[in-house]
C-alpha cells in the first residue's frame, strides 16, 4: 500500500485508487490491513465501518453499485447504541403523526430525508435496498432533492427498522415534514413548467403557420387563405402573451412602480409592442406580422428563467432547514428529577428540566445542573475538537453531547437561543450585501432609455416631413431596437454556464455570483471542515518496543468502546476487531479518558494530561517531541507503570487544497484563512498550503467584521466555509461558496455549493465566471452594434418591418449559438 | 383547398388534447425529476447484461 500514489495525484483519490479505502475512497491507515470481497476481488478498506457497510450491500446483491458510481460513498459507522434508541422514538404514534400519512388501515407513508447521496448511484442502491427490505411496498427516491417517498405495511415493518436498514449501508435517513416553503417552490416550479408548455406547444403551432404564409408571399397564396391564417396565428398567440409571458409583465410592472427600469421592461414591450402592431396589421388585413417571434421569445426567455430557478430550488431543497440542527425529541424530567418523558423538542419552556444523553443533540440554551460531558460545538464556534463542560457551564442548542449524561436546565428557547440569534445575524447580513449591479440590467437601463428618446425622435421628425409613414417607420425602429438579442445576452449565456458547472459539481444558487466571481480580489477559507476535512483521523501510532501495533490498537479500542468521543470512535473503527471484549471496571472522565481493567491489568487512554495524572507512567520524550509537530491531538494509552502507545490524530487537510490556493495565487488572489479554532492549529495548515495572512480564534461575528473590513478597503471578497459559524460571513461576503457536507445554514447562506465537496472545483468556477463574462460581453456588443446599426437605417425609412424581423430573429440566434460555446 | 378548413380545425383540436396530457403530467409531478429515470434506466440494465443473480425485487420481497 503506497500513499504516496495518492499524494502525487494532486486531487481527489480516484475510486480504487492504492492506498485508499475501496468504499469511501479515504485513505487507509498505514500498517493497516482489511479488506471486503467486492466484484470477485479483495478490496482494501480503511475501517472496520466501511468494511460492514461494503458487506451490507454485497450482501444484498447490490454489488454494481460499485461498477456505476461516480463518487465515493460516505465512511461507514458502526451503528451507535444512541442512534438504535432515537429512532425508536418514531416508532411512537404521536411522533409520527407529525409527518407520517395513513393512505389506508395498514399501510403508512412517510418522506424521507436522505444524507450522504453523492451520486446517481446511491440514489439506485437505495432505491433497490429499501424496496428489497420485506413489508416496504413502494420506494421512490428523487435524485433532485435526494428525499425518499416510502410506503410500508405496518404489520410487517416498523419505520425505525426501515431508517436503520437504511443506516446499515452507509446512509443517514430521518423522516421530515414538507413544509410550506417546499409547497410553495413546488407549486411554482409546476406553474413554470405549465407556462413554459404552453409557450412551447402553441408557438410551434404559430411557427407552423407563419412558415406557410412566408411560403405564400413567396408563391403567392390566396387572400382569403392568407387573412385566415393570420387570425389563427393571433388566436394562437394570445395564450401566450396572457398566460406564459404574464411573469415578464408582472415584473416590469413592479420595476416601473419602484421605479427602476430592468431588463424585464424592454421585453415587455417588445413583446407587447410586436404584438400590438401585428395585431394590428391582422385587423386592418395589411402589414406585417410578428406573432413568430413574439412566441419565440417568450418560449426562449421562460427556458432560461426555468433552468435558472430549478438550480436555486434544488439547492434549496437538499438543504435541511435550520430547525433541524435542533432534535426532534428530547427527554423532560420531573421537578423531582425522576419521572422522565420523552416530549417534542418544540414545546421545552424555560424552567424546563431536561436529559441529554450521550450522542444527543441538545434541544435549548441552558445550564448544565448535573455532570459533566465533552460538548461538540463544532457547527457553531468551529471547534475542531470537542469541550469539556461542567455543572454551571452553558451549553447552546444545536450543539451535540459526545460523552456522558447531562442534566440542562433550559433558559432560552426558540428565537431566544443563540443559534436563532445567528440566523438574524445572517438575515441582517444578506441584507446589506453589496448590490449586485448586473451588466445587463444597466446597459439595458440606458439602452431603453436613448430607443425611446430616438423612437419619439423620428416620429415626430416624419410626422413634420411625411405625415402619412410615421406610424410605419416608428414602428420599424421600435421594432428593429427590439433588445431581442440585447435581453438574451445574458441569460443564454449564464443558463450554458450553470448547466455546465452542475456537470462538474458546482451548484450555482445566485446567477449573479458568477458575475461577481470573476472581480474577487480576496479569497477568504475557512479551516475545519473547508480546508480540512473537518474529522479527527488516526494520524500516526508510536509504541512500547515491547507491544506491537496492532496489539496497542486492540487494547484502545476495548477501552474505547466505552466512550462516545469521536476520537475514541476513530481508534474503534481502526482497531482490527474494533476492541476486544472483556473490558471490567470501566471508569469515564469526562475531558480526560478510561480506565478499565482487562485480564486483570488496569489500563488507562486519554490525553496527556490524564495519564500522567492516573498513573506513573512516564511519557517518553521522543513521543512528545513528535506531536508538536503536526497532529491536532494526542491519546496515550498506559498501564500503571509505563505508557504503552501514543496516538496522533490530525484532521487531514483535503488532497487538493494546496494545489488550489497555488492557482488562487497565480491568478492574482489574495488568500486569507480565518478560523474559529487555535492559533497552533490555524498556523500549521496556513503552513501546509501556504496562506501568509492568517487569523485564528475568530467568532462569526469577527469573521464577518473582518470581511467588513475588507470590503471597506474595496476588496471584493470571496469565502468558502462549510459551519453554522461560517453562515454569517458566507452571507456578507460578495460572492460566497459551502462546502457539500456543509451544515444546512452554511448552505442556504451561500451562492454557490459545492456539491461534489471538492475544493479544487473553485478554481474552475472563477476560470468559467472569466469565461460567461467574456461571452455575455461578446453577445452585449454583437447586440448593440446590430441595434444601433439597424436604427437609422430603419429611422430614415429604409428598413420594412417585415426585414426588421428577420434581422431580430437573425441576431437573437447569433446571441444563442455564442452562448452554447460555455457549454463545451 | 377548402379541406384546409376542416384540417386545421381537427389539428387545433389535437393541439387541446396534447396541452391536457402535457398539463396532466406537470400535475402529476412528472417532471419533477428528470435526472434520476435516465441513471436509474443504465444501471439496471447493467445488472441484467452481467447476468447476475439479482432479479427485481419487488414489493413483496
Amino acid at each position: 500500500m503506497n500513499n504516496e500514489i495518492l499524494d502525487e495525484s494532486g486531487g481527489t483519490p480516484a475510486l480504487g485508487t492504492a492506498g485508499a479505502c475501496f468504499h469511501c475512497g479515504l485513505p487507509v491507515p498505514t500498517g493497516f490491513d482489511i479488506t471486503a470481497r467486492i466484484d470477485g476481488a479483495d478490496r482494501a478498506m480503511c475501517c472496520y465501518g466501511c468494511q460492514a457497510v461494503a458487506e451490507a450491500i454485497v450482501a444484498a446483491g447490490h454489488e454494481n453499485f460499485y461498477r456505476v458510481r461516480t463518487e465515493a460513498s460516505p465512511s461507514g459507522q458502526n451503528p451507535v447504541p444512541d442512534f438504535l434508541r432515537q429512532v425508536e422514538v418514531f416508532d411512537v404514534a404521536e411522533i409520527q403523526s407529525q409527518f407520517v400519512h395513513s393512505p389506508d388501515a395498514s399501510t403508512r407513508e412517510a418522506s424521507l430525508i436522505l444524507e450522504g447521496i453523492t451520486c446517481a448511484a446511491c440514489v439506485w442502491l437505495n432505491e433497490q435496498y429499501i424496496a428489497g427490505l420485506p413489508g416496504v411496498t413502494e420506494v421512490s427516491v428523487n435524485y433532485a432533492t435526494q428525499r425518499a417517498l416510502v410506503r410500508w405495511d405496518k404489520d410487517r415493518i416498523r419505520l425505525s427498522e426501515i431508517l436503520l436498514a437504511i443506516q446499515k449501508i452507509g446512509y443517514r435517513a430521518l423522516p421530515y415534514n414538507p413544509d410550506q416553503q417546499q409547497e410553495s417552490h413546488r407549486r411554482q416550479r409546476r406553474q413554470q413548467q405549465r407556462r413554459l408548455a404552453v409557450a412551447g406547444l402553441f408557438g410551434m403551432q404559430v411557427m407552423m403557420l407563419s412558415i406557410s404564409l412566408y411560403a405564400g408571399a413567396w408563391s403567392g397564396m390566396e387572400r382569403d387563405f392568407e387573412q385566415f391564417f393570420r387570425w389563427l396565428s393571433l388566436g394562437l398567440t394570445l395564450p401566450v402573451l396572457l398566460y406564459s409571458a404574464l411573469p415578464f409583465f408582472q415584473a416590469a410592472w413592479r420595476d416601473l412602480k419602484r421605479r427602476r427600469v430592468a431588463m424585464d421592461l424592454p421585453v415587455s414591450l417588445a413583446i407587447l409592442v410586436a404584438f400590438a402592431s401585428s395585431a394590428m396589421a391582422t385587423f386592418k388585413g395589411q402589414g406585417e406580422i410578428y406573432f413568430d417571434s413574439v412566441v419565440m421569445f417568450v418560449f426562449f426567455l421562460s427556458a432560461s428563467r426555468y433552468f435558472e430557478s430549478m438550480a436555486r430550488q434544488r439547492c434549496a431543497a437538499s438543504v435541511e432547514k435550520l430547525v433541524q440542527s435542533m432534535p426532534l425529541m428530547t427527554t423532560r424530567l420531573g421537578s423531582t428529577g425522576d419521572v422522565e418523558e420523552a416530549v417534542a423538542a418544540a414545546t421545552l419552556t424555560i424552567g424546563d428540566r431536561v436529559l441529554i444523553r450521550p450522542g444527543e443533540t441538545i434541544p435549548a440554551d441552558g445550564e448544565i445542573e448535573s455532570g459533566q460531558s465533552a460538548i461538540d460545538e463544532s457547527l457553531l464556534s468551529g471547534e475542531s475538537l470537542p469541550l469539556t463542560r461542567g455543572p454551571g457551564e452553558r451549553l447552546l442548542g444545536g450543539s451535540v453531547n459526545v460523552t456522558n449524561p447531562l442534566q440542562m436546565r433550559v433558559d432560552a428557547v426558540g428565537a431566544d437561543t443563540v443559534l436563532a440569534e445567528i440566523q438574524r445575524t445572517i438575515e441582517r447580513a444578506q441584507a446589506d450585501k453589496p448590490p449586485m449591479a448586473r451588466l445587463a440590467d444597466r446597459v439595458a437601463a440606458h439602452f431603453i432609455g436613448v430607443v425611446l428618446i430616438i423612437v419619439a425622435a423620428v416620429a415626430l421628425f416624419w410626422w413634420w416631413q411625411e405625415p402619412s409613414r410615421w406610424f410605419e417607420i416608428a414602428l420599424s425602429v421600435l421594432i428593429v431596437s427590439c433588445p431581442c438579442a440585447l435581453s438574451l445576452a445574458t441569460p443564454t449565456a449564464i443558463s450554458a454556464t450553470l448547466g455546465r458547472m452542475q456537470a462538474a459539481g458546482l451548484l450555482v444558487k445566485q446567477a449573479g455570483a458568477l458575475e461577481k466571481m470573476n472581480h474577487v480580489s480576496h479569497v477568504v477559507f475557512d479551516k475545519t471542515g473547508t480546508l480540512t476535512l473537518g474529522k479527527p483521523t488516526l494520524a500516526g501510532i508510536v509504541c512500547h518496543p515491547d507491544y506491537g501495533q496492532a496489539q496497542c490498537l486492540e487494547l484502545a479500542a476495548a477501552l474505547e468502546r466505552h466512550s462516545e468521543h469521536p476520537l475514541a470512535r476513530t481508534l474503534v473503527r481502526t482497531a482490527a476487531a474494533g476492541g476486544v471484549e472483556g473490558a471490567s471496571q470501566i471508569v469515564n472522565v469526562a475531558g480526560g479518558g478510561i480506565s478499565a481493567v482487562i485480564d486483570g491489568q488496569a489500563y488507562y487512554i486519554g490525553n496527556i494530561d490524564f495519564v500522567e495524572a492516573e498513573t506513573e507512567a512516564a511519557i517518553p520524550r521522543r513521543w512528545l517531541d513528535d506531536i508538536a509537530e503536526d497532529a491536532v491531538t494526542a491519546v496515550v494509552l498506559a498501564r500503571r507503570d509505563c505508557a504503552l502507545a501514543m496516538f496522533t490524530f490530525a484532521d487531514r487537510l483535503r488532497d487538493d487544497a494546496p494545489a488550489l490556493i497555488d492557482k488562487l495565487r497565480h491568478m492574482g488572489k489574495s488568500v486569507v484563512l480565518m478560523t474559529g479554532d487555535r492559533d497552533a492549529s490555524a498556523a500549521q495548515v496556513a503552513d501546509k498550503t501556504g496562506i501568509l495572512d492568517y487569523r485564528a480564534r475568530m467568532s462569526p461575528l469577527d469573521k464577518m467584521q473582518a470581511v467588513e473590513a475588507l470590503q471597506a478597503e474595496g476588496a471584493r471578497v470571496l469565502m468558502i466555509g462549510d459551519g453554522i459559524n461560517d453562515a454569517p460571513v458566507l452571507s456578507r461576503a460578495d460572492v460566497s461558496i459551502a462546502m457539500g457536507g456543509a451544515s444546512s445554514l452554511a448552505k442556504t447562506s451561500a451562492d454557490i455549493v459545492l456539491i461534489a465537496n471538492q475544493l479544487g472545483a473553485v478554481a474552475d468556477a472563477i476560470d468559467m465566471s472569466a469565461r460567461t463574462q467574456s461571452i455575455i460581453r461578446q453577445n452585449m456588443l454583437w447586440a448593440l452594434m446590430y441595434n444601433f446599426g439597424a436604427i437609422p437605417a430603419a429611422a430614415i425609412g429604409l428598413v420594412a418591418p417585415w426585414l426588421a424581423a428577420i434581422g431580430m430573429s437573425v441576431s437573437s440566434l447569433i446571441v444563442v449559438l455564442n452562448a452554447m460555446r460555455l457549454t463545451r | 383547398m377548402e379541406i384546409i378548413y376542416l384540417l386545421i380545425p381537427i389539428s387545433l383540436i389535437l393541439l387541446g388534447g396534447i396541452v391536457w396530457i402535457l398539463l396532466w403530467a406537470v400535475r402529476n409531478g412528472q417532471y419533477d425529476d428528470l435526472e434520476g429515470p435516465a441513471h436509474r434506466i443504465l444501471m439496471d440494465e447493467d445488472k441484467i447484461v452481467d447476468g447476475q443473480k439479482n432479479s427485481r425485487r419487488g414489493g413483496a420481497g
